[in-house]
This record gives structure tokens, sequence and C-alpha cells, in this order.
């Protein structure tokens, strides 16, 4: 199976790697995946708390090109965006965006998630309440 | 020089030797005959052909040629091995036992059996991939024909005690079998003094034709007979009719003449770039061998690098080298390699693994090379990876309570 372009170009040039302070408030931070699947993200927003603007995202992954490039586009749609905003970014968008093929579709998946616990970690570090998201299938 | 890309997957295919290619030549438009016209020139020739590739694989592991069953390839040998013996020996029992490393041809086979009323023992491994002697003795029962264990394993080059297996075997009257695709043209493989009663193997794992491969059965002390899974015209002493395939047998025996022949200088030299590349990789923190260095075919390494993934790993490389991973990524069900599991890996290790399959044509270049790319890459994806952070933090990956998927 062959990547596309996109996929490739994140691969070889990731987008915001890197790790936020998750002891400060205005940091969110999202881990999702397992080792045994072969796929872990760690997401992290850093929210402008005057603005309520993600002025800065950066991500971590374990797990395959496709879920690599996956998390460093979401880094990329994050930055700029309003929290909730923030929450209509898709996974099909993702997939369609890098081309990714049907056995794939789980790390786009894999990366909404990590976008919605990161913002869930964020809400509930400043006194909001967690929004319940149903429960996405994942593998 | 440096020849591009790099080839390190000759487990699964080996390139075609040109001295294989070379012999085949004559057989497809010159000498085209069917083997089993036997009046005529055009049938006599052909007949000639196979006849000397069968002196040519039989030599390679110690047979009779009349012990040579060609087949299509080893899949095809597992089938009629486990499936031919289940039938030809119905009347004195229907036990099989194997092991949970075997081969998917093996495997499946048996869960075949199974189907049919059959009983399949799977023995497990220990740690370094082997069989325990005793527990495959004390598994053997009034109703066992048949002991399927391989030879050598296709994911970590492991060797199994064979010629221990068939004495055990033998001292209960149960014949043996071994899946020898890996093994065959390696290392000495000999049916005598490894006690085989029926061995699978194929041509283009040791540098023949694809879609050739054959079926030892033993002939002698005991005389071992298998049920035809293909009839037809009675072809191979009716145990496997069709048309041979003269031009993909001749490549066959070319290719086992080369081995016998160039056997001690091709291991010298490839276990000597495999211990390179090893000794090598294994200079980066949190990377293991998986399965025994001890007992191992000289040209495979399977090596888990923790907290990277391997399908992520090979994409660094793979438009230059040619690996394969224990990861299972693609597949549906994101299961990893079920060999690496039976060996007690966690299934993250068993998703950080690559396994190196070096060749005849592998150079020294092509290793350093390998080497580098390798090792910058897992470098660069562990700076990306949250659990390599967490590893390098103190944090326990194993008390984190991750998402059921």
């Amino acid at each position: 199976m062959a990547y596309s372009d996109k996929v490739i170009d994140h691969y070889q040039n990731p987008k915001n790697v890197g790790t936020l302070d998750k002891s400060q408030k205005n940091v969110g931070t999202g881990l999702v995946g397992a080792p045994e699947c072969g796929d872990v993200m760690r997401l992290q927003i850093e929210v402008d708390e005057a603005t309520g603007m993600i002025k800065d995202a950066k991500f971590k992954t374990f797990g395959c090109g496709s879920a690599i490039a996956s998390s460093s586009l979401a880094t990329e749609w994050l930055k700029g965006k309003s929290i909730d905003e923030a929450l209509t970014i898709d996974n099909m968008d993702i997939v369609e965006e890098l081309n990714l093929p049907p056995v794939k579709i789980h790390c786009s998946v894999l990366a909404e998630d990590a976008i919605k616990s990161a913002i869930n970690d964020y809400r509930v570090k400043n006194g909001m309440e967690q929004i319940k998201f149903e429960e996405s299938v994942v593998h | 020089m440096l020849k591009l890309p790099v080839y390190l997957d000759n487990n699964a295919t080996t390139p075609m030797d040109p001295r294989v290619l070379e012999a085949m030549i004559p057989y497809f438009v010159e000498h085209f005959g069917n083997a089993a016209s036997r009046n005529h020139p055009f049938g006599w020739e052909a007949e000639e052909a196979v006849d000397y590739a069968r002196e040519q694989v039989a030599k390679l592991i110690g047979a009779d040629p009349k012990e040579i069953i060609f087949t299509s390839g080893a899949t095809e040998g597992d089938n009629l091995a486990i499936k031919g013996v289940y039938e030809m020996y119905a009347s004195k029992g229907n036990h099989v036992i194997t092991a949970t490393t075997e081969h998917k041809a093996v495997l499946d086979t048996c869960k075949h059996i199974e189907k049919s009323g059959g009983e399949v023992t799977y023995l497990q491994v220990n740690s370094e991939g082997l069989v325990d002697l005793k527990e495959l003795e004390a598994a053997i029962k009034p109703t066992t024909i048949l002991v399927a264990i391989m030879y050598g394993n296709n994911e970590t080059g492991v060797i199994q005690p064979v010629k221990e297996i068939s004495t055990i075997a033998k001292k209960h009257g149960v014949l043996f079998f071994t899946d020898g695709t890996q093994a065959v043209g390696k290392v000495p493989v000999d049916v005598n003094k490894d006690g085989i009663d029926l061995m699978a193997f194929s041509a283009h794992k040791m540098y023949g034709p694809k879609g050739v491969g054959a079926l030892y059965v033993r002939r002698k002390n005991p005389r071992v007979k298998v049920t035809a899974q293909i009839d037809g015209g009675g072809h191979e002493r009716a145990m496997r009719s069709g048309t041979l395939n003269v031009p993909g047998i001749v490549g066959f025996g070319k290719a086992c003449e080369l081995c016998m022949q160039d056997m001690e200088s091709d291991t010298l030299r490839i276990q000597t770039m495999r211990d390179k590349l090893e000794r090598e990789l294994l200079k980066l923190e949190e990377a293991y061998v998986n399965g025994s260095t001890q007992h191992r075919l000289p040209h495979v390494s399977n090596i888990s690098f923790k907290y990277v993934e391997g399908e992520g790993l090979m994409m660094g490389f793979n438009k230059n080298i040619a690996v394969s991973s224990g990861s299972a990524c693609t597949s549906a069900s994101l299961e990893p390699s079920y060999v690496l599991k039976a060996l007690g890996l966690g299934d993250d290790l068993a998703h950080s693994s690559l396994r190196f399959g070096l060749g005849r044509f592998t150079t020294d270049e092509q290793i350093d090379y390998t080497i580098d790319k390798v090792s910058t890459t897992v470098l660069k994806l562990r700076e990306m990876s949250p659990l390599w952070e967490m590893y390098k933090e103190g944090v326990d990956i194993n008390a984190i309570e991750w998402a059921a998927h």
C-alpha cells in the first residue's frame, strides 16, 4: 500500500512535534490510543485565556505514518481556532485531506478523539463542564 | 559501491539467481514438452530434465530422488503432508501435534482437519521460541499420527530441535513432518540424520522461481504414504496429479545445486553481515532481539525497537530498504504477529519489531547503509513518541489505564 504524498510530507516534516507544560492551567492534554493497539497519540493545546483561542498545539505520536500525519495535521488545524470551533473538526475531514485508505481511518478517529480529549482536559481545568461525546468506534 | 534499494526481506522471497534463470530458459520455447508424454522426443527431453532436477533436489536434503514429490510450493506441500497423512492413517488415529508458531499454511490446515473431526494439540513455545520436548512427548497419545513442527521459523529464524523431536516421534511410532521452507538451502538439512518423514519446501526461498516446491515423502523405515489432495492423471506417483511445471522444476533443481555448492561460503558471509547489523542496531537503547540467538538461521534477525511502531519505522526508509514488521497496522484486526506474541512479547513490543532477512546478494555496503538509516529513523521517531518521553521521565507505561479499543 502506497502512502499519499500528504501523508509522506507530514511524516517527513511533522508540524508541531513537542510538549507543552501540562501543569499550566491554560494547557489541555489529550492522550488516546494504547500501546497494544500500535497507536498512542498525545495532543496538547495552549489556549489564550483572554480570547479563548488556541494559540499553540503540539503532538507526539507512537504509530504508523498515517497516525503521525493525522496528528500533525490536527495540530495545524487547531492553531488559531477557538475551542468551540476546534470541536467541529471531524475525522472525515482528516481522511479527505490526507487521502487515507479505509484501513487507516482509525488513525483519523484517534486524532479526533485526541482533540476532544485535550479540549475536555482544558475545560475541566478551567471549571467548565466536560462535554460528553458519543463513544467513538475506533477498532 | 552501494546498490539501492536494499532488499532485506529474503524470508518473504528471494531474488532468482541468474544462473537459475539461465538453466530454465531452454525449457520454455525450445524444450517445451510434457514430461508425461512417453512417446516422442519432446516428452523424453522434458522427463529427462525433470529426473535430473529431482536428483539435484534430493541431493540437497540427503534423500532418494524417488522420495521427491513436486508441488506448486510449500503451502501445497504443507497441505498435502498434513491432510494426506490425516486421511491415509485415519484407521490408526486422528490426532496431530503442532506448535503455535507454525506458518499459517500449517496452522490453517490443522484447523481444517479439526473441522473434519480431527484433534490437534498446539504446543506453546518458550521465550526463545523453542518447543519443549517433554511437553511434546507428554502430548503424544495412542491416537497420535503426526507431529508437525517447522525446521526454522519464518519470522524469528529460530531453529527447532528437529533431531530430538523426530527421535521422540519415532519412539512412539508417530510420523514427523517438518516445514523446511526457511531452512532448506540455508543450513544443512539431512532427512536421514534429522529423522524427517515428510518435509515441505519451496524454490522461491532459495533463489529459485516462484510456483514450484517439493514434498519429501520417506520411502523406507518407515514407508510413508499420503492421500492425494489433487486428483487427475496420476503424476508424481499418484500423490500429486497435474502436468509438471518443467521450467520451474529445472530452476528448482539448479537452485538446490547452487545452494549445496555455495552453502558454506554463503553462510559465512551472510552470517557475518547479519551479526554486524544486529550488533550495531542493538547499540540503540531499548532494542531487543526476538527469539533464540543460539538456535537460529544465519540470515535472519528480528529486533524490537521499543517505543516506536514498526510500520511507522519502515516508512522512514522503505523507499530504499525493504524489511518487514511484526506490526499489523494495516490488517483489519490490528493484531500484531502471533509468532512474536507466542514468545511472550507484549503487543507493544510485537508492534515495534522489524525482521531483517539477508540473502546471497546482500552486500556489506548495504548493511552499513541499513544500520545508519534504521538507527537514524528510530531516534527520530522516538523524539516524536509520547511513550519514549514517558519512559525517559520514568513513567510506568504499563500502569497507565489505556482506553480499550
